[in-house]
């Protein structure tokens, strides 16, 4: 047997091996094959969707340049021409100030999770909890905030912004929580080391050693927040005039504008779903961008 | 859970021992940990009120339909009948439907990603993947109800035609073939959940121990032969806890489904090329011009979706949690 093997000699096998066409070598690269083909496949629809509102959005944006950005929405749907100033600055708006509302919460109970709960059963609890908010539907969010603050104090920029903080808690408390868990442990103990507290150490070692992972995290999930729509359509109503006081008074957003143009038949409100859209993927893919600058830099940093 | 930094047990890490050497400065130490604690708490609180508040404000509809707001098909609100049949049904019925489309997709290309792509075109499809799901659903929605249910018909007609007959394709692919209907809302969908599926698969696939692969691979396996002995057995439960992830979501979306789902009432049966409805959408769109009863009908078809995402979720997010856990462990 061995003697065999010799004769053959080791290398020539090895040769063999790799060269030789089985069909267990032709199987694999079929199946590789097919994996790549789900991958063209995906893009797709991703070229067509993008390609479409680039195509139909940014000539209508662009037509007459200031006037998309500064008009305000005609108040007929029927009606041609532009105007989508109110829209782009009830999104900034509303998505601003839910940021301001989650990030910071968000953050803080990342910091709970890993820095103060860490693997007790009250942090687990919450951890599971966070995954599970994830999941609840944008809609529910907004019949929720329905329910407990447009009920008593009417329609307004607040309540779309509550509700959208609501999507956006779990997700920053999510990426955030990952990112301190990259923070390497001696970081924490030099610092106690030198005597510092555990909330001076947090904040002054801890937070700024993740900072680069923590903002593209939450800037990812605004850029997602700035696309919901369900939940902003129970609570902050619908005008046609800007709205800059988003505490009071009904609002609108460009994925409300989106959605209520979609529906319609004629070309001029279709239009202005098209520009709406194009203009609203430009913000969100922007905030993308940043983000992904923001990690790449921390990447090479490292 | 397992035992992940042995020397020192986390909570009374040097931390503790610090706050015990300085004398000055620990209100400030302790405000900042209630806030931190507070944070987390928020959690909770606000799951908690959804749940209260939600199921407090349906309890009329709850009260007036009894158990036929689930078992009636008949959704009448003139004549205040609401019956939630038909629209769980639609939700479940393209929630599947863009399972079918997707998981293979996802799959296919988060072992790519993983397994064959070479670093820098493995990174370029990790963005590309990422920019999909970034776009917002209601742009999805918009190119759904003005592009994709005009054109798709042609082919709707030709699926209808072509199976004509068939025994199971048949009636999956019946007559009375629409643009906007349960397939359209289900292609929308796959399309939406696939980079969760891959984004969450491809964590548990990059688990598997590097070792194990490259056994495979010393005993003669070929690359697929490998993925199947070594990478799939070892991520099959983190793989079915994305799948389920993608399935919550896809029964909670609503924008998207809204515009392309077709919005007919009462439609219950396996024809995917049929209109249909779903509860997120019937909420969207009766919720304008709904009065008290109504709303609370809507406010009660939302708790029945809330009730049914988070239970998919809480599952899915143990049985992801057990297959890390065990990975990890291993």
């Amino acid at each position: 047997m061995s003697a065999a093997t010799d004769t053959v000699g080791i290398e020539q096998l090895a040769v063999d091996l790799r060269t030789k066409r089985t069909w267990r070598s032709t199987k694999s690269q079929i199946m590789v094959g097919l994996m790549l083909l789900s991958f063209v496949i995906i893009l797709i629809p991703l070229v067509a969707v993008i390609g479409t509102v680039v195509s139909k959005g940014a000539g209508i944006v662009f037509r007459d340049f200031p006037a998309w950005f500064t008009k305000s929405i005609p108040v007929r749907t029927r009606a041609a021409g532009p105007g989508m100033g109110p829209a782009i600055i009830g999104t900034l708006l509303i998505t601003g100030l839910a940021s301001a509302l989650a990030i910071p919460l968000g953050i803080l109970g990342a910091v709970y999770l890993h820095e103060y709960g860490r693997q007790s059963r009250p942090a687990r609890i919450v951890r599971f909890l966070a995954n599970v908010m994830t999941g609840v539907p944008s809609i529910v969010m907004g019949l929720f905030v329905y329910v407990i603050f447009t009920l008593r104090f009417g329609l307004s920029g607040l309540g779309g912004a509550l509700a959208l903080a609501c999507l956006m808690l779990p997700v920053v408390i999510r990426s955030t929580e990952e990112m301190l868990r990259l923070v390497p442990e001696h970081l924490r103990e030099a610092s106690y080391a030198l005597g510092t507290r555990k909330a001076r150490t947090i904040v002054s070692v801890v937070l700024p050693t993740a900072l680069p992972g923590v903002v593209s995290g939450c800037l990812l999930a605004v850029a997602r927040a700035a696309g919901e729509t369900a939940p902003l359509l129970f609570t902050i109503g619908l005008v046609t005039k800007t709205n800059t006081n988003v505490f009071s008074g009904p609002n609108t957003s460009l994925s409300a504008q989106i959605f209520r143009n979609a529906g319609e038949v004629l070309p001029a409100p279709q239009e202005r779903g098209w520009g709406a859209a194009f203009t609203l993927v430009a913000i969100t893919f922007l905030f993308t961008i940043f983000a992904r600058v923001v990690t790449s830099a921390y990447q090479k940093r490292r | 859970m397992t035992v992940i930094n042995p020397p020192i047990p986390s909570d009374q890490g040097p931390s503790d021992l610090a706050t015990g050497l300085q004398g000055s400065g620990g209100h400030a130490d302790k405000a900042f940990r209630g806030t931190a604690y507070a944070a987390g708490g928020l959690v909770l609180v606000v799951l908690g009120l959804i749940t209260y508040t939600m199921v407090n404000r349906s309890t009329d509809a709850w009260s007036h339909m009894g158990l036929d707001f689930f078992t009636s098909r008949t959704w009448n609100p003139p004549e205040r009948v609401y019956g939630i049949l038909s629209y769980i049904f639609g939700t479940v019925y393209t929630a599947c439907i863009a399972l079918c489309l997707s998981v293979p997709l996802s799959l296919g290309i988060a072992l790519f990603i993983t397994q064959v792509a070479p670093r820098v075109v493995k990174r370029t499809m990790t963005y590309v993947i990422d920019l999909l799901a970034v776009v917002p659903s209601v742009v999805f929605g918009l190119w759904g109800v003005l592009v994709l249910a005009p054109n798709i018909k042609g082919f709707y007609k030709w699926l209808s035609t072509t199976f004509d007959g068939w025994p199971v394709l048949g009636s999956i692919f019946g007559p009375n073939w629409q643009g906007r209907s349960f397939f359209t809302a289900g292609i929308i969908l796959a399309v939406m959940i696939t980079p969760i599926i891959v984004s969450l698969s491809r964590e548990v696939i990059e688990t598997t121990p590097q070792i194990e692969k490259e056994a495979a691979l010393a005993l003669g396996a070929t690359r697929w032969e490998m993925i199947r002995g070594a990478v799939l057995p070892h991520s099959k439960g983190g793989i079915v806890g994305a799948v389920m992830l993608g399935l919550g979501r896809a029964m909670g979306e609503t924008i998207a489904v809204a515009l392309v789902i077709g919005s007919a009432t009462g439609q219950i049966g396996f024809n995917v090329l049929a209109s249909g409805n779903s509860m997120p959408a019937v909420i969207t769109a009766e919720w304008g011009e709904a009065d008290g009863l109504k709303k609370s009908a809507l406010i009660a078809m939302a708790v029945t979706l809330f009730a049914m995402t988070i239970f998919v979720n809480v599952v899915a997010t143990a049985v992801v949690n057990r297959s890390m856990k065990k990975s990890r462990g291993a």
